[in-house]
């Protein structure tokens, strides 16, 4: 039908448009979402093995999940900050500060989860 | 206290611009002196009790903090985290480490600690004592630095000193009142403020710091499901209204995974902080602020054509799986009996369930829904300035008045439920207050100074004054006009009313949103109304501080441990009953001896008398209070075998008929019935009423003339005025004389308040039949199965 076939070429055309948008993005940004993506994948990995063996010590689980999601999501507050077209809504901070930021935010939760882990 | 803030653009004289700087520093210098009064008032006007009485601790749960602290002070950290208590709900023990929320003792210990190390010689009583008025300091200073954020300075520091002196959080936080209050309320306030300055700059170093407060909280108060459930909802409350920001997801996201990870560390709470219902809400919003962000960034990066396409390709696919993991959800949920919610929380989403299911949580007094009295007792001319503090957090609106808003209304909603809960309202009517007059006094003031003579005509002051966007036809004249202000803001046009603020769609907000240049021309009223204005204002805070001065002085600083009364020439007598029987128990019975009483005294009476008892205030197992309550409604020789079988060796009963102390065991004895009737059925309510009424004179039924509860209170009783008047209930007691015959009195205080009875040992010779063939005797008659056996027969 054409309806369909012109969902598709739709489909296609919007992940044209997002792979061109995307590689429009500069490096650094590019190598945040790479990190970002390989925190989720760990997470999913885990998830995936718990399903598996089964969710004893919970403790571990619990703190190997949250520390993929945790570093992720603190990678994406760091790519917010750092990305120059926030400018006019975020308060000026230096990318160095903002990096300096993510370190400590970081520490705070790998000590965390060192304490959890069990 | 109207102080410039935002760059202005004035005259650019280098004289002004210092005397402006200087002014600025001057400003800075009189709030820093004006914050450290209002920490010195906060402290003091809660040592009443201290003065009045001594330095003691109050009421009931803060001497089993009391007592924790003192085993963590001799013991150090790793013994209290571990700490098995064998000597409380004997013979079942309590698992301290794991069921008592350890930031207070652990604050207190530190303070302990630290000041001893300096060499000042402080005992851990005086430190307990003292540790709620400090911080009540901190706490007024976090809601300043809170304040501060949402409408500036001045504000601030009204907002902290109405809650330096508010009454409802002086009644928990009195010096002596050791309890978790004392600590959580500054760390609700300081981590509300930690949010809010995330919000507003988008930092993630104010982001750690917000989750590490959020964790202090958790360590100190259960009442930190309130702070994961806020936020949630402010959260959704910004998406929803199109407030989304990239600093939203800055504040939020963090938020949640370092605070969920923070909140299982503590053990009280461990896995729950993932697997309770209350913590649900953070979760569904982490994911929905998530997606949210996603197609943020997918709009800025494509074209409107392009996002339409995807929008309509995520909307078709997405349903599909969205459906079916809230399915999945939902049927987790529904499984379990109370939808994973605990019976606290569902009390106060269902404010009826405690009185059907959980007779524990509806018996006690605090779980009560307040009066209207109460309130204007609680928070007093706050309770009429907070909704003209909500009318001024809505011009301009802001993500920070959104939230303060939403606390203000969640808040009153569960003071409503509970009377405990009014503490939770006392910060949150106190921010809006402060708003409020501040406010009122921005614009009476500036009134006043636009119409005093010699000052209307100079425009470098006249524009300095005025708080604008852009102007076009300013000019430092004095108009004595303008009904309204007609605030317009970009953000007024983008606000759609969203079902989960109820109140805005209370109010009827006018908004007429120009599109050209934005203008604000404000409200100047007649000298002599604002003159009066702010008389009757001063006036206002004068009656309020008068009447906390004098809850503080005559109604919330009884220990209740300590009672007084003024005889008719004046004198003051004391009524120390309760250590004196406490101090006879440490002195006069073994260590090892067991202890029964009402759940009341428990934590009193290990604390004081360290003697181990059967059931203390933390009331975790129902069962065991159901059998306590059982024993003291059996008749005697019941009572004994149930005590006997529990190792008891003395039983500790309240009684105030004597000198009129309302409080005491038979006017609670209708919750024993009803709790110990909850478990064992052959204690049925209608055989202790008569007319649906609990009465022990001459028309009270026999078994309540022959419970436990009567006898031990009643035993001698004829003796003080020979006819047995009862001062509580305004009765002569229906039985008068009587014996005792499986227990002995040992001791009764000076006033009869505490009467300590020893269990008589069993006979070594039975007279009569022996016990063997009476035993089998009565085998073989109870072999027919009656519906409610008693199971110690």
């Amino acid at each position: 039908m054409g309806r369909s076939s012109s969902t598709v070429k739709e489909t296609q055309a919007l992940f044209q448009s997002l792979r061109s948008a995307y590689a429009a993005t500069p490096n650094n940004l590019k190598i945040i979402d790479l990190y970002v993506g390989f925190a989720v994948l760990t997470a999913v990995i885990q998830v995936v093995y718990m399903a598996v063996v089964g969710s004893f010590p919970f403790n571990s689980f619990l703190s190997g999940v949250l520390s993929c999601i945790g570093t992720a999501v603190l990678a994406v507050c760091l790519r917010i900050q750092v990305n120059k077209d926030n400018k006019n809504k975020l308060q000026d901070v230096a990318p160095e500060r903002a990096f300096a930021d993510f370190i400590l935010c970081n520490l705070v939760l790998h000590l965390v989860i060192m304490n959890f882990l069990g | 206290m109207a102080s410039p803030e935002s760059a202005v653009n004035g005259p650019t004289m280098t004289a002004g611009a210092a005397s402006k700087s200087l002014r600025n520093a001057f400003g800075g210098v009189i709030a820093f002196i004006i914050l450290v009064l209002i920490g010195v008032l906060a402290f003091s006007i809660r040592l009443f009790s201290v003065i009045k009485y001594e330095s003691v601790i109050h009421e009931f749960d803060p001497y089993f903090n009391y007592r924790v602290t003192q085993f963590l002070s001799k013991n150090g950290i790793y013994d209290f985290w571990n700490w098995f208590d064998d000597r409380t709900w004997y013979p079942l023990g309590r698992v301290i480490g794991g069921t008592v929320y350890p930031g207070l003792t652990l604050t207190a210990g530190t303070i302990w600690k630290v000041v001893n190390s300096l060499n000042i010689p402080l005992s851990v009583e005086t430190v307990c004592v003292f540790t709620a008025p400090i911080f009540s300091a901190f706490a007024s200073w976090a809601a300043y630095l809170l304040t501060k954020e949402v409408k500036g300075p001045g504000a601030g520091l009204t907002a902290a000193a109405l809650l330096a002196m508010v009454p409802s959080y002086i009644s928990r936080s009195v010096a002596g009142s050791y309890d978790n209050e004392a600590v959580a309320i500054f760390a609700l306030v300081f981590t509300f403020y930690l949010y809010i300055k995330t919000l507003n700059t988008g930092s993630l170093f104010y982001a750690t710091l917000n989750a590490l407060a959020y964790f202090y909280m958790v360590c100190s108060w259960g009442g930190y499901t309130f702070i994961i459930n806020l936020i949630p909802m402010h959260v959704l409350l910004c998406i929803v209204t199109g407030r989304y920001s990239s600093r939203l997801y800055i504040a939020y996201a963090p938020l949640v995974v370092l605070g969920t990870l923070l909140a299982s560390l503590v053990p009280v709470v461990g896995f729950n902080a993932v697997l309770t219902s209350e913590h649900f809400a953070s979760f569904l919003v982490f994911i929905i602020i998530h997606v949210v962000a996603l197609a943020y960034y997918i709009k800025g990066i494509l074209s409107p054509k392009m996002f339409k396409v995807a929008v309509t390709l995520v909307v078709s696919a997405g349903l599909a799986v969205c459906c079916a993991v809230i399915a999945i959800l939902i049927a987790v949920v529904a499984s379990s009996p109370t939808k994973g919610w605990s019976g606290r929380s569902l009390t106060l989403l269902d404010p009826t369930y405690a009185s059907k299911y959980i007779p524990i949580i509806a018996s006690v007094s605090e779980h009560q829904p307040p009066t209207w009295p109460s309130y204007f007792m609680d928070i007093n001319v706050l309770a009429f300035l907070v909704p003209a503090g909500i009318i001024a957090c809505f011009m301009p609106l802001t993500d920070s008045s959104s939230f303060v808003i939403l606390y203000i209304v969640t808040s009153v909603y569960f003071s409503g439920v509970m009377v405990r809960l009014m503490l939770v309202l006392a910060p949150a009517a106190c921010i809006l207050s402060g708003i409020a007059l501040s406010e009122a006094f921005n614009v009476l003031t500036r009134s006043i100074k636009f119409q005093l003579p010699g000052i209307a005509g100079n425009p470098s002051i006249a524009v300095r004054m005025w708080c604008i966007m852009s102007t076009s036809k300013e000019n430092g004249s004095s108009t004595v006009v303008a009904p309204n202000d007609i605030p317009k803001t970009e953000e007024a046009a983008k606000e759609k009313p969203a079902k989960k603020n109820r109140k805005k769609e209370k109010e009827n907000v006018e908004k007429k949103p120009t599109p050209s240049k934005t203008e604000k021309r404000l409200l100047v009223l007649p000298l002599e109304a604002s003159v009066i204005a702010v008389l009757l204002l001063v006036l206002l805070g004068a009656f309020y501080v008068v009447h906390c001065v004098w809850a503080a002085a005559e109604a919330y600083s009884a220990p209740s441990i300590v009672l007084t009364s003024h005889s008719n020439d004046g004198g003051l007598h004391v009524f120390d009953d309760f250590r004196e029987a406490y101090s006879w128990l440490s002195h006069n019975t073994d260590v090892d001896d067991k202890v029964a009483s009402w759940w009341d005294y428990g934590y009193q009476t290990t604390a004081m008398a360290n003697r181990t008892v059967l059931v203390d205030n933390n009331t975790w197992n129902n069962t065991h209070i159901a059998t306590v309550g059982t024993a003291m409604s059996s008749p005697e020789k019941q009572a004994w075998e149930i005590f006997h079988s529990l190792d008891v060796k003395y039983v500790l009963v309240v009684f105030g008929g004597v000198v009129g102390y309302p409080s005491d065991d038979i006017n609670k004895f209708l919750w024993m019935v009803r709790i110990g009737g909850g478990v064992f059925p052959h204690i049925k309510e209608p055989d202790y009423l008569r007319d649906g009424q609990y009465r022990i004179d001459a028309q009270a039924t026999p078994t309540m003339l022959n419970c436990l509860m009567y006898k031990l209170s009643y035993f001698r009783f004829v003796e003080t005025d020979g006819k047995g008047f009862d001062r509580v209930r305004r009765t002569e007691i229906g039985k008068k004389h009587f014996k005792l015959t499986h227990f002995e009195e040992v001791f009764t205080t000076h006033h009869w308040m505490v009467r300590i009875y020893k269990l008589k040992p069993q006979r070594n010779r039975i007279r009569g039949k022996t016990k063997k063939s009476k035993s089998s005797r009565s085998v073989s008659s109870k072999r027919d199965v009656r519906g409610k056996r008693n199971p110690w027969h």
